[in-house]
């Protein structure tokens, strides 16, 4: 059990807002990034509030992903870190990828408070057309609270297993919170500890891992095997993968949503690598043909192998890809077997280099092996 | 046919140790498969991924990668960097089932000329054994 305080809310989403709202008009924080609803049928945006009255509108766990947040507070801090506290409430994912980018040089982490909750998952943005998401928010708040799978979430979502965050200072239990009215809200670090000193919602003692999370994580498991089993994904080898990209616009919207992405210059925009009359004309010699515009597959595959050790998983570039091409299901597939080479969970430790930055002297021996070897 | 078939074979060759075993080899008047096109780079740790994955997409049946042994790497740590980019590299090749045996990882020293030749030709015949690349069967890529 760790210290936590119980907030009142009939959801988990309206539990977040009143924690903000009581952080922000107790002057610990000078501001918090959040969701905000900015339209009336179910429009949601990343803001930095720092007025208390402007939180009426804050929707923390609204279940959409405008954008990965991890990728945006980086964009915040980038150059330098906030002078003043700010909280910030991020999803499990969104968290991880604020980690990766940590790790990556992206960050200055100081003066935040990060808060985040178990995850029920987001919807995929075109779900929201048209408000059709606002009828089915009460199921959903409703599958949160009793750690059942909501239906029609990103495919991602639906078979995430990292919904409880690592490492957050306060994390909401909203998964499995049994739909009381009171939700606590967990310290995990001493400044999470500090954050909730003096706050309205007895002092009390709680944990993440309820029943819900349990239950919630064997079904969030078995949607994962069958995801990767039924979702249409490439048929293997190349001809299935030039289909499973035949529709690929070259738009380049999954690389700009990707929270990992994080390269000022990407290789693929350099100079270097931009398609000349002789770039054609050799294709045309060497290989009898060519894509037009060309090295659609390339840049997949090379995005793969920049990112995909540390891809969480947030489903940002299926969402965004204007063809539905369901990019997300593909990249967390190879992530999770890159990421498993490496034994690597990408945002659990902030001490733990990405596996490219990094090496041991006595490894893959299968790779390329010692000296004498075989 | 298939005895006919010669592979097209990309050997990158660091600077120091890969591209100094070539050197040894020829010191020796030993011989490689002519179908080998040695490419060298200053380090097998500066050689990005993705040139191996265009090489592969674009009419190479094989790419092999050669280094420093470790703990001898000219930078100290790019061989060992560079077998983690390869393995990397393989993984996403094997999950996408694109052929990961087509790219090879091997350590060469300086003075190994003989070593160089022989992984040359294993390779080679690794790669005759293997067939053309299917890869290159699609050039809309």
């Amino acid at each position: 059990m760790a210290k936590a305080a119980l907030m009142e809310g009939s959801n988990a989403d309206l539990a977040a807002r009143d924690l903000l709202k009581s952080l922000l008009s107790s002057g610990k924080v000078r501001g918090v990034m959040t969701l905000v609803e900015t339209g009336p049928a179910g429009e949601v945006n990343y803001e930095l509030v720092a007025d208390v009255a402007a939180l009426e509108n804050a929707t923390p766990l609204y279940p959409l992903m405008p954008a990965n947040a991890g990728g945006l507070l980086s964009r915040l801090t980038v150059l330098e870190g906030f002078e003043e506290p700010v909280a910030a409430f991020l999803r499990p994912c969104e968290l991880r990828a604020f980690v990766e980018l940590g790790k990556l040089h992206q960050v200055n982490a100081e003066n935040i408070l990060l808060i985040s909750a178990t995850c029920g998952g987001v919807y995929p943005l075109r779900a929201s057309l048209n408000g059709g998401l606002a009828d089915g928010l009460p199921a959903y708040w409703e599958a949160v609270a009793n750690g059942e799978a909501a239906e029609g979430l990103r495919p991602t979502c639906s078979a995430c297993e990292h919904f409880v965050p690592f490492g957050a200072d306060l994390v909401l239990a909203a998964v499995g919170s049994g739909g009381a009215g009171r939700l606590a809200v967990v310290a995990r670090t001493p400044r999470g500890d500090e954050a909730l000193e003096g706050l309205e919602g007895a002092a009390g003692e709680a944990e993440v891992e309820t029943a819900g999370v349990k239950s919630l994580r064997e079904k969030r498991g078995a949607a994962r095997a069958e995801l990767f089993e039924t979702e249409p994904l490439p048929a293997p080898g190349l001809e299935g993968l030039v289909a499973f990209f035949g529709r690929c616009v070259g738009c380049r919207s999954c690389r700009s949503v990707c929270p990992i992405c994080c390269c000022e210059i990407c290789y693929f925009d350099a100079a270097a690598t931009e398609p000349t009359p002789r770039t054609f004309d050799v294709h045309l010699k060497r290989k009898e043909g060519t894509r037009v515009p060309p090295d659609t597959l390339l840049f997949h595959l090379g995005r793969l192998t920049h990112m995909s050790a540390s891809c969480v998983g947030c489903g940002m570039c299926a969402d965004a890809c204007p063809v539905y091409v369901p990019v997300a299901t593909l990249f967390a597939k190879v992530g999770a077997e890159t990421q498993a080479l490496f034994e690597y969970v990408p945002g659990k430790d902030p001490e733990e280099e990405v596996p490219l930055q990094r090496f041991e002297e006595e490894e893959l021996a299968e790779v390329g092996e010692e000296r004498f070897g075989s | 046919m298939d005895e006919e078939f010669e592979p097209k074979l990309l050997y990158i060759l660091c600077s120091w140790c890969g591209s100094g075993g070539s050197e040894s080899a020829r010191a020796h008047g030993l011989k490689y498969p002519a179908n080998v096109l040695p490419y060298r780079v200053n380090c097998t740790g500066s050689l990005p991924p993705v040139h191996i994955l265009r090489a592969l997409l674009e009419g190479a049946d094989g790419v092999a990668v050669s280094g420093c042994y470790p703990g001898d790497c000219h930078y100290e740590g790019g061989n060992y960097h560079a077998r983690r980019r390869v393995a990397l590299t393989k993984a996403i090749l094997e999950a996408l089932d694109l052929g990961e045996d087509r790219l090879w990882f091997r350590f060469v020293a300086h003075g190994e000329g003989r070593r160089f030749v022989d992984t040359a030709a294993e390779f080679n015949d690794h790669l005759k054994e293997l067939g053309p690349n299917p890869l290159n069967e699609i050039t809309t890529t």
